[in-house]
């Protein structure tokens, strides 16, 4: 064992003729040499720190493993989401009938088909009447078999819905015959029929006149609705939001255990490991804790995808196989997150020197500077300035400088918060015994403190920016309706053969149970009286007078009318449109002579139909719709049409129901079913989105709650294991007689302290940045003080539970045999 | 001592300052090969410092230190850890061991970190906690065992890369008389059959009186005996 | 504890009478023995006779208790050997180790020096106890502990004694 040195050991003069050649005896292989074997070492060895170290460091790598875990599924849920949504786009096109051109006739491999959709208690139900009219047509995705004449195929969730709702099977009562595959539904809880009909005629030339149209298949190239700069932006800065706090958290998670891990650096380095093997050491750490985090992260996506599978989100369900990760982004993924946790580890490292004595904080005694962490926010102001104003119309946005300037400008709000904690706290003396120990602690480590709550900084400032863009971009893609939803809940409309048929839509409708009011006239156009002389081409334009016909009950509710009897006649001036309102006074007026025989589109067809205006026609002031729109034109009884006959006249149906009847609705959809697929209802709502929009928010909301859960957790993990680095502090606290309530409180102090100083960083850094994109769109400024409130409620309210949750191990760390460490 | 042995450390006015407080204050000093030198003196004074000072790890304000020759403070940090690898071993009041490894692993570090492989460097480690007696606790963490039973593991794993010198500072301030003692003889004698100078900061008379000949540190100012005489 | 030297040692701070010396004696060593006349003029008188004291004069009206006594170059040199030379390590040693440094202190010379060579005798009797102690048996190893558990006593005091030579000096001197 004592191996003896050589015999020149003892000699006197013993190796001091190679003086400068250092040690007589075989020289120690030093790192160059060794290389890749050190390498390998020593990151193996910081694993072995990482993974063995017993319950303790266990414990410390399963929650930096968890934390990233955490982090890694939120990203592969997003690099799921471009194939998932291109996924559903496919599929959405592929079940689409195909309409490049109009065909005239039948063929062996073409069909008739007619969609009709319902909704039903608020869930949209997608039905598609069909009709194959030759042997070879083309069966739509999912479907392996044509349904027979009234019967249908089905999505599995609508074969239960029907199952279990009999007020929906009244609607929809074909026999099922089969159930729609994977390939043709866009998520497991869609809800989507194919239903066999042979009362479908196929529509004219110029769509008219017929139910349904002629296809050659499925599978439509449909280019998906451009949303402009706005909504891109929108986007880009969504997922900023949303996914820096990720990243804030990710490098957080893996600076868990850092004092001690320094500590044990130290120890090290006085056997003899020199520099450059700590920091691959340290490294080697970093990298299992990433690699664990990768499993876990996998692992929680892959379970977390099964049960997305049973969760639908307003109307969109997935099927696990759908979401797949983009492999591209999941190699990045996979790539970026050991290697960003070896680089925050060693960026860490870079402040402090690991000596053999201990660590030696450079930074201990020196303030930090403000001018470079001043620097992040105003270098991403640099970037976004240029496009102040500019972000309007068609303009295409340069995703790469808003995405750049808007990191830099949260991480700055990150990169300012240690500085701002340590400038406030530093000044904190005095107080009560509680505070002292919490203010004391902060100003020994002040970054840990900062670091632990800069995930919620990033997350509140982006929220509150968010928050004020949308605000600030709510009236480009929210447009009133008009409609007034307090006085009807539902318009019916669809073609009819002439107003007696309207009459007894309104009469079954109103047969069913639950309706209030119901009111309908039938709508046809009119055009001048000479129309059938003009140049019978495409550019003639042909004047559009409405003629609306009805009994007087329903006139009454168009228009302000005094006295009404069959064969009265009144005239409704538009409201103020110069276009039409020429077209108006030209022909409308008691006596005159119009042509009902309106033409469609385009050219003239036909024979005149003329009908004069009888001479005692009154003119009325229109009555404003609950749809939100306006009648004019002629509004007539039936009486005073006799003979003459509308072309294509239009039911207009408008239907109030008992708000206390839930199902009325449904009823009123049941009644509106029977009529065929010619006649379609809308329920009335206040506002109208644009959808693309509307999914934006719902992904919003989705994502930061996901965010903030996200954020707990993390705090969590950091909360408990800073607890766990000052057990021997506590302890002898606890020996001194301190009382545990006392420690609770410091520890609520010493949390709340940073937490209420980033959240001041995080409304400036939030209004800094929400102003900035404002400023983009050219929106006026702002500030949404309600949800800036708000966004700072919910982030103290997670550290305030986080802390109260961190209570119960802090109890225990408390009584155990906290004294015993090391 | 042979006098006539050359030294193998040499510090001459070594000055070392922390901040306003000067704790070394021209200290000289001569180790030789094999022997064992106490250093003592009052709380403060700079024994710890000058260990330090000694070993490389701290670098002194001014003065020179020679290890077989060569400047230290001349040398690069990877020279130096080198040097702590191969020449040097530690023995500290405590704190000194990873927590979390074993103590076999404690005491195979050094041999590993200069390229040894796992297997030998352990099977060595093992012979050492055998011949400090406390082979049955190779298998726990520092964590696990008593103050005594990790000094004798401190003191395993200075022994263990053959040092020529070692390095003691308090090596038994946690313990009481007996174990204090049991420590001291073991790290002595092994030292001795090792030939390593041993560098012993101490205030305990007894601990000192294990040693060859002691070295005064009083406000930052050394008096080696071997100088004086 | 040698009285002839500590006499001597008082005198070089300057002459003095013998019963000056005795009065200076008393105060400072002889807390509770006082020093007998006789003991003073005989040590005084053999002193003299080896050479280390000389008369300095003689106070008129006679008689030998008026005699001035005055050290010589040999008187200091002895001093200075006795100061010098560790006391063999033994109990009880601190009345001659005190009368030591409270001389070394009133003749400028470096008590810290001299406690530390008695440190130095001291660890070397105790080395020497400790390597009894390894290669002897239980008896030899138990006796040697008694020893040493004594001499480090004894050191402990000299380590006390070291820290507090400032205030020792300031109130000697005063
Ligand atoms: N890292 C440091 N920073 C500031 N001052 C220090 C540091 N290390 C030591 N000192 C100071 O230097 C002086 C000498 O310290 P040192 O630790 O060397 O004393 P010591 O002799 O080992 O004392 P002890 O016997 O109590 O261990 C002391 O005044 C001490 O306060
Ligand atoms: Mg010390």
């Amino acid at each position: 064992m004592s191996s003896p040195h050589g015999g020149a050991r003892y000699e006197p003069f013993a190796g001091f003729d190679s003086v400068g050649g250092g040690s007589g005896r075989p020289p120690a292989p030093d790192a160059r040499t060794v290389g890749l074997r050190a390498w390998i070492r020593d990151l193996a060895l910081g694993a072995r720190f990482a993974a063995g170290g017993g319950r303790e460091g266990w414990t410390r790598t399963a929650l930096t493993a968890v934390g990233v875990g955490l982090g890694v599924a939120l990203l592969l849920l997003t690099a799921a989401v471009p194939a998932m949504m291109h996924t559903r786009d496919q599929k959405r096109v592929a079940r689409e009938p195909s309409s490049a051109a109009y065909i005239a006739h039948p063929g062996a491999s073409t069909l008739l088909s007619e969609e009709t959709g319902t909704t039903y208690h608020g869930d949209g139900i997608t039905g598609l009447l069909v009709h194959p009219e030759g042997p070879k047509a083309q069966l739509p995705p999912g479907v392996t078999a044509w349904p027979g004449t009234g019967r249908m195929v089905v999505s599995p969730a609508l074969e239960r819905l029907l199952a279990s709702s009999p007020l929906l099977r009244e609607r929809i009562p074909y026999p099922i015959t089969g159930t729609i595959g994977h390939a043709g539904l866009m998520g497991p809880a869609e809800l989507y029929y194919y239903a066999g009909s042979d009362q479908l005629v196929a529509r004219d030339s110029t769509y008219h006149h017929g139910n349904a149209d002629r296809i050659a298949g499925f599978g439509a190239h449909s280019n998906s609705a451009v949303m402009g700069p706005t909504f891109d932006l929108l986007l880009i800065v969504v997922l900023v939001v949303l996914l820096l706090p990720v990243a804030v958290f990710i490098g957080t998670a893996v600076r868990l255990g850092g004092e001690r891990r320094d500590r044990r650096l130290a120890a090290l380095r006085l056997v003899g490991a020199d520099i450059r093997t700590t920091h691959r050491i340290a490294a080697g750490e970093a990298l299992l804790g990433a690699v664990f985090g990768l499993l876990v992260g996998a692992l929680l996506f892959l379970v977390g995808r099964q049960l997305a599978s049973h969760v639908t989100i307003r109307d969109i369900s997935a099927y696990p196989g759908d979401m797949a990760p983009n492999p591209a982004l999941t190699v990045l993924i996979v790539l970026a997150v050991p290697i960003a946790s070896i680089a925050v580890t060693l960026a860490g490292l870079r402040g402090t020197t690991i000596e053999p004595l201990g660590v030696v904080r450079q930074g201990v005694g020196r303030r930090r500077r403000l001018w470079w962490r001043l620097l992040l926010p105003a270098a991403g102001l640099a970037l976004l300035a240029p496009l102040f104003g500019k972000v309007k119309g068609d303009v295409s946005l340069n995703e790469y400088q808003v995405a750049a300037g808007a990191v830099l400008l949260l991480f700055g709000v990150t990169a300012v918060l240690p500085w701002v904690v340590e400038a406030a706290v530093g000044r904190l003396r005095g107080g009560p015994v509680v505070w002292q120990l919490a203010t004391r602690r902060l100003q020994l480590n002040s970054s840990s403190s900062a670091r632990m709550v800069s995930g919620v900084t990033v997350a509140v400032a982006g929220a509150i920016a968010l928050q004020m863009l949308f605000h600030g971009v709510d009236g480009d893609f929210v447009s009133s309706t008009g409609a007034d939803t307090s006085r009807a809940q539902a318009v019916v409309n669809g073609e009819v053969g002439d107003s007696a048929q309207v009459a007894s839509y309104v009469r079954s409708i109103a047969a069913a149970k639950g309706v209030s009011q119901v009111y309908g006239f039938a709508r046809a156009d009119a055009t001048r009286p000479d129309a059938s002389t003009l140049k019978r081409d495409e550019t003639t334009d042909y004047p559009y007078l409405p003629v609306d016909v009805a009994g007087c009950p329903t006139l009454r509710q168009l228009a302000r009318i005094t006295s009404c009897a069959p064969g009265s006649v009144f005239l409704v001036p538009p409201d103020d449109d110069p276009y039409v309102h020429g077209d108006y006074v030209k022909f409308v007026r008691p006596g005159g002579l119009v042509d009902l025989n309106s033409p469609d589109s385009g050219a003239y067809h036909g024979k005149a139909r003329l009908w004069r205006i009888p001479a005692g026609a009154v003119t009325a002031h229109p009555l404003p719709q609950p749809s939100g729109a306006q009648e004019w034109g002629v509004l007539a009884t039936p009486e005073a049409l006799g003979k003459a006959a509308l072309s294509t006249p239009q039911a207009q149906i408008t239907v109030s129901v008992d708000p206390k009847q839930p199902d009325a609705i449904e009823r009123v959809r049941n009644a509106v079913a029977a009529f065929g697929p010619a006649v379609r209802m809308y329920t009335l709502h206040d506002t109208k989105e644009k959808s693309n929009y509307i999914q934006l928010r719902r992904g919003l909301y989705a994502g930061a709650t996901l965010t903030m859960g996200l954020i707990g957790a993390s705090l969590l993990v950091t909360m408990l294991e800073q607890l766990r680095e000052r057990r021997k502090l506590l302890a002898v606290l606890v020996a001194f007689g301190t009382r545990r309530s006392a420690l609770a409180w410091s520890v609520l102090w010493q949390t709340a302290v940073p937490v209420v100083l980033g959240l001041v960083l995080a409304c400036a850094g939030g209004i800094g940045l929400g102003a900035a994109l404002l400023a983009m769109v050219g929106g006026p400024f702002h500030v949404d003080w309600a949800g800036m409130g708000a966004m700072s409620g919910i982030g103290a309210g997670v550290v305030l539970l986080v802390t109260l949750l961190s209570l119960p191990p802090l109890w225990r760390l408390m009584r155990a045999d906290g004294l015993r460490t090391e | 001592m042979t006098a006539a042995t050359e030294p193998l450390l040499l510090a001459t006015a070594v000055r070392k300052a922390y901040g306003p407080t000067a704790a070394l204050d021209g200290a000289d000093l001569t180790i030789r090969a094999g022997e064992v030198v106490a250093v003592m003196g009052p709380s403060g004074s700079g024994k710890s410092t000058l260990l330090h000072c000694l070993a490389g790890i701290v670098r002194p304000d001014s003065g020179e230190i020679q290890y077989r020759g060569r400047e230290l403070s001349a040398m690069s940090d990877g020279e130096r850890s080198a040097l702590r690898r191969s020449d040097f071993g530690f023995v500290f009041q405590f704190g000194q061991l990873v927590p979390e490894l074993t103590c076999l692993e404690n005491v195979a570090m050094p041999l590993r970190l200069s390229g040894t492989k796992r297997r030998p460097a352990e099977r060595q480690a093992a012979e050492w906690l055998e011949r400090l007696e406390v082979a049955d606790i190779s298998g726990k963490r520092p964590g696990e065992i008593s103050g005594g039973q990790g000094q004798r593991v401190a003191v395993a794993r200075a022994l263990v890369g053959d040092p020529r010198v070692v390095f003691a500072d308090e090596p038994t301030g946690a313990l009481d008389s007996f174990n204090g003692e049991r420590v001291m003889r073991l790290l002595t004698d092994a030292a001795n059959d090792t030939g390593a100078a041993v560098v012993l900061v101490t205030h305990e008379a007894r601990v000192a009186a294990y040693s060859d000949r002691e070295i005064v540190v009083r406000d930052g100012k050394s008096r080696d005996t071997e100088r004086v005489s | 504890m040698s009285i002839g030297h500590t006499l001597l040692g008082l005198l070089e701070s300057g002459p003095r009478h013998g019963y000056d010396l005795k009065r200076t004696f008393d105060e400072r060593f002889g807390h509770d023995r006082p020093l007998a006349y006789g003991q003073v003029y005989s040590t005084m008188a053999r002193l003299l006779k080896s050479g280390l004291v000389e008369v300095d004069g003689i106070e008129p009206g006679g008689g030998p208790e008026r005699k001035r006594y005055a050290i010589t170059d040999a008187g200091i040199t002895d001093v200075a050997t006795w100061l010098a030379q560790p006391e063999k390590p033994e109990p009880y040693l601190q009345t001659t180790l005190y009368t030591k440094v409270v001389l070394a202190l009133l003749t400028g010379r470096s008590a810290a020096d001299l406690l530390d060579s008695q440190r130095a005798e001291h660890l070397r009797l105790m080395r020497e106890l400790t390597r009894r102690k390894r290669d002897g048996d239980l008896a030899d190893q138990l006796i040697c502990d008694h020893a040493l558990f004594h001499l480090e006593a004894d050191l402990r005091w000299l380590e006390l004694t070291a820290a507090r030579l400032d205030q020792l000096a300031a109130e000697v001197t005063r």
